[in-house]
């Protein structure tokens, strides 16, 4: 029998609600040596294999029950070949050796189908990698039944308050690995665990939310807890015009706002004159305050350290006080530029290159209580919802505030205020950040996880405001 | 196929499922795109797996798998119902469905062509001459187009005894100028931004677009808006293309009317939203002349949101939302209809894959065409701007308060286009604004846009929908607040 099909063997889907055993690291090499022979067999001049395999689970609550509670547990083979000067990727998840060959010989007939690019460079070799550590057993080996026990509190706790809770538990452990034919091999394997809480008291709702490779780095009921407390807070919510306001962003909102500036450090889209960098590279764009570094190895951060070639991840600093410093760059864009590659590209072939996926803030020392302490005026943004970019170059972006819009007066949180319209340019407000809390693992809705602070921002541009 | 089904349904019933439906799909999804002349994107990928739901003690379980052996689906389905019953620890009460006949049925989506047969140099052939052409006008320095094609085979069992075999075929492309001068990105689009025009039918489709003609007008157009004024901020009329109003609706309609966000299910994600069940055949939502409905039937047209059957294997429909303004229904399902008093399912259970759990989705919400010819809306408009193709899009999570910006604007003085406008925007409350129509365009206008990237539920599924519209017109609109006070 060959390795493939023994790993197909192996795989198990365990018995009832057990948690799922993924493929062990030597598996997934038997995987990416199988599609190597096949490839070069059927005449493959190069070839690049990435296997990702994930379990995840997620319970989903609302009206204070759960309503919605899945698994899955997938594979998937991924196989770029190289032939004549051309590239093109096949991905299937069946991976007997028919149908591995098949996709082998798809790719193949995807990349002559092109005309010859003579950018395209050869496949890296072996590369060293900087271990991390980010497989908790304990969040692997939660079960539908430690999820439901917890969600049961949470909503317990809601009924208890005369409120309505939703929300999810989820927890899943993932692993990837990555090979080529000129003998490049990495891999890794990650858990995950989620805890996000909306609790509603009418007319009003707030919400809490927390993400970790490890499930011990969160307690739910306390997430409930504070959830709870701010929606009550937030019912008698006063309508106040819109203007510019100083506000005090904390990690969730600072997070979606800031996470839509990472694809413009990507060199290929400077190249492209689609980043906001385009002629602002070394210039004073931000506050002096505010420095940026795209860093895998972080302790609060999760993700492989290498890129979709297989190329280990730098720590690269984006921004040094205020000035954006580096980018970076893909292969194929550290060419171009002259530069070395920074291992941030994406998986070949694709027209955007590369962005830094880890983004960490510098940060400052403030707490919320202290930001809070020192506004004469302003507003307490929970989080934002639904940004989306109006203007590309100014990045000027347009949302919602959402769950607990809070106005604060001489120190003090004073009441709850109708939601806004926001339309803020992310260059402006981060030269206008007066105070920042330490940098911390920041999860909301619109962008992946950072490490990023809560800030104060003075005069953030609220155009108009909703019915809530 | 069915045998993989069966067999998981059974172990589910014999786990001590209540009810049980299971879904088999093999999907293969084929793209293509190019940047600055040169090929970007070529990918070709496929997937395989089996997806069951069931009830068992009262509460829901779902479980998926892509080892597609009689022991992986049985070892799937005994998940699935001792997940159900993890469910069931934290209930508040059983799960209840409306009737819904078995059906055995096998249908496919109507193409005359299929994309998977039409050779690649021929597909990369037209996007790479549509990018020559845009890359022929001065000032463009980036060019962008795509093809996206997708084939889905889904095997559908439950078991109240329904075999439903679906094969759907959707085709998709678009091509995209962009220009950088004096610190400003301008971009336009064809057929539409964000991937452009897609739709359930074959190679058709991208033939019908004629990309290479359309060319070189957006490129010159993103050149030109440089030059353009900037939209003033004010309170006036405002017309949108088609495009922009299948956007429209599918924010300020398609989501507020699906049942489990009405209901609160999807409060802590996509939000809830203001037209709560008392409502419902009181709310005056838009003008007397605006008709929505969501219609799934094929005689609507081969739109995102077409099918036979919904993923949970009830037939296509035809449901009123909006009748001569009036708010007349909701999007629901076998476990949401009867609490809008309704005896049958409006047949909107959609699901992204295998591996994802049926939730309520749009179909195809259009609005169906006033009476209006397009010159005629101009030459009778004394003072208003015109809005084309999506460049933003934002709304508050219960859909109130909204907010677009377009690519392009043009203003109208007089009944005429008397100059392009850069940077347009709109904003408003969701009934004010369908409140303020006064004009719809016919039939002759009227198309059934695609939205291939509807994000919804979580874990998070992508989901292809249909939007008909004509261009339209709307009075006392907020226009030009994004980059107003800037």
């Amino acid at each position: 029998m060959r390795a493939a099909a023994k790993a197909q063997m192996r795989r198990k889907t365990s018995e009832a609600a057990a948690p799922i055993e993924l493929l062990r690291e030597r598996e997934l090499l038997q995987i990416i040596e199988t599609v190597l022979r096949l490839a070069k067999k059927i005449g493959a001049e190069e070839t690049e294999v990435q296997v990702d395999e994930a379990a995840d689970a997620l319970t989903r609550f609302a009206n204070n029950a759960i309503h919605q509670n899945v698994s899955e547990h997938g594979l998937t083979v991924s196989i770029r070949t190289v032939f004549e000067g051309r590239t093109a990727r096949t991905t299937t998840n069946r991976i007997d050796e028919d149908s591995l060959r098949n996709a082998i010989e798809g790719s193949l007939s995807l990349a002559a189908s092109q005309p010859k690019n003579p950018l395209l460079l050869s496949m890296p070799g072996p590369q060293k990698y900087s271990r991390v550590n980010r497989f908790v057993k304990q969040t692997a080996a939660i079960t539908p039944e430690d999820r439901a026990l917890a969600v049961r509190r949470a909503c317990d706790l809601a009924i208890k308050r005369g409120q309505v809770a939703a929300g999810i538990f989820a927890t899943g452990q993932n692993q990837m690995a990555v090979g080529n034919s000129r003998g490049l091999f990495a891999a890794y394997s990650e858990t995950h665990a989620e805890f996000s809480i909306t609790m509603q008291e009418k007319p009003a709702a707030s919400w809490a939310k927390a993400n970790s490779a490890d499930v011990r780095n969160f307690d739910p009921q306390k997430l409930a807890g504070r959830a709870s407390e701010k929606a009550h807070l937030a019912v008698e919510a006063r309508e106040l015009p819109a203007g510019r306001y100083t506000v005090i962003l904390e990690p969730a909102a600072v997070l979606d706002l800031v996470g839509f500036l990472f694809y413009d450090f990507a060199a290929t889209a400077v190249q492209d004159k689609r980043s906001c960098l385009n002629e602002r590279m070394g210039k004073q764009l931000f506050g002096k305050n505010i420095s940026i570094w795209d860093d895998a190895y972080h302790p609060l951060q999760l993700g492989a350290p290498f890129d979709g070639e297989g190329m280990p991840r730098q720590k690269v600093q984006l921004v040094d006080r205020g000035v954006p410093k580096n980018l970076v760059y893909s292969r194929a864009s550290a060419k171009i530029a002259g530069k070395k590659p920074t291992g941030h590209g994406f998986m070949l072939p694709n027209e955007y290159g590369e962005a830094p996926m880890n983004l960490v803030f510098s940060g400052g020392k403030s707490s919320l209580e202290e930001m809070i302490a020192t506004t004469e005026g302003g507003l307490l943004v929970t989080r934002l919802w639904y940004i989306r970019e109006v203007d590309p170059y100014e990045k000027i972006m347009t949302g919602m505030t959402r769950d607990g819009l809070f106005l604060v007066e001489k120190g003090r949180v004073v009441s709850a205020v109708r939601n806004f319209r926001f339309n803020q340019s992310l260059l402006e407000m981060l030269r206008n950040v007066e105070l920042m809390g330490p940098a911390v693992r920041a999860t909301g809705e619109e962008a992946f996880e950072m490490v990023v602070p809560a800030m104060k921002v003075r005069e953030f541009h609220f155009s108009e405001v909703t019915k809530f | 196929m069915w045998d993989l089904c069966i067999r998981s349904l059974e172990t589910a019933r014999l786990r001590g499922a209540s009810y049980a439906d299971v879904r088999v799909m093999y999907q293969r999804q084929r793209d293509l795109t190019t940047k600055n002349g040169k090929v970007g994107t070529l990918s070709q990928s496929e997937s395989i797996g089996l997806g069951i739901r069931v009830l068992a003690n009262g509460a829901w379980g779902f479980a998926s798998t892509d080892r597609l052996t009689r022991e992986g689906v049985a070892s799937c389905a005994a998940q699935a119902v001792a997940i159900a019953r993890a469910s069931a620890s934290a209930k508040r009460h059983d799960v209840v469905m409306v009737d819904e006949q078995a059906h055995i049925d096998s249908w496919q989506s109507p193409f005359r062509k299929d994309p998977f047969e039409i050779p690649l140099e021929t597909q990369l052939g037209l996007l790479l001459s549509a990018d020559a052409e845009m890359r022929r006008v001065k000032g463009v320095t980036l060019t962008e187009t795509d093809m996206q094609f997708r084939k889905t085979d889904s095997w559908f069992a439950s078991s109240i005894g329904s075999r439903i075999h679906q094969r759907k075929v959707t085709s998709g492309c678009g091509i995209a100028a962009t220009s950088f001068k004096n610190e400003e990105i301008q971009k336009r689009s064809y057929p539409n931004s964000f991937g452009g025009q897609h739709a359930l039918k074959g190679y058709e489709l991208i033939e019908s677009l004629d990309l290479v003609k359309n060319a070189a007008v957006i490129a010159e157009e993103a050149v030109a808006l440089h030059s353009a004024a900037q939209c003033p901020e004010k309170k006036g009329t405002l017309i949108l293309g088609g495009s922009q109003l299948g956007l429209q609706i599918h924010e300020s309609v398609g989501h507020p009317i699906e049942l489990d966000r009405v209901l609160g299910e999807e409060a802590n994600f996509a939000g809830t939203s203001f037209l709560t069940l008392d409502q419902l055949n009181r709310l005056k939502y838009a003008s007397e002349i605006v008709n929505v409905v969501a219609d799934a039937r094929l005689e609507h047209g081969q739109g995102l949101g077409t099918f036979a059957y919904d993923d949970e294997g009830v037939p296509a429909q035809r449901t009123d939302i909006i009748e001569a303004g009036q708010f007349r229904g909701y999007l629901s399902n076998r476990e949401t209809a009867h609490l809008i008093g309704l005896k049958r399912s409006s047949g909107t259970m959609r699901t992204e894959g295998w591996n994802r759990l049926p939730i309520i989705r749009m179909t195809n919400v259009s609005l169906l065409p006033g009476n209006w010819d397009f010159d005629d809306l101009i030459q009778s408009t004394d003072d208003g701007i015109l809005m084309e193709t999506n460049r933003s899009w934002s709304i508050d999570d219960r859909r109130y308060q909204f907010q677009f910006s377009t690519e392009i604007g043009w203003e109208i003085k007089g009944g005429k286009k008397i100059r392009m406008l850069k940077n347009p925007s709109y904003s408003g409350i969701t009934t004010e604004f369908w409140n303020s129509c006064d004009a719809i365009c016919n039939a002759e206008h009227w198309t059934l846009w695609g939205t291939p990237n509807c994000g919804k539920g979580q874990p998070m599924q992508t989901m292809g929908t249909g939007h008909g519209a004509s261009p339209s017109r709307f009075s006392n609109v907020h226009i030009g607040a994004a980059f107003a006070n800037q």
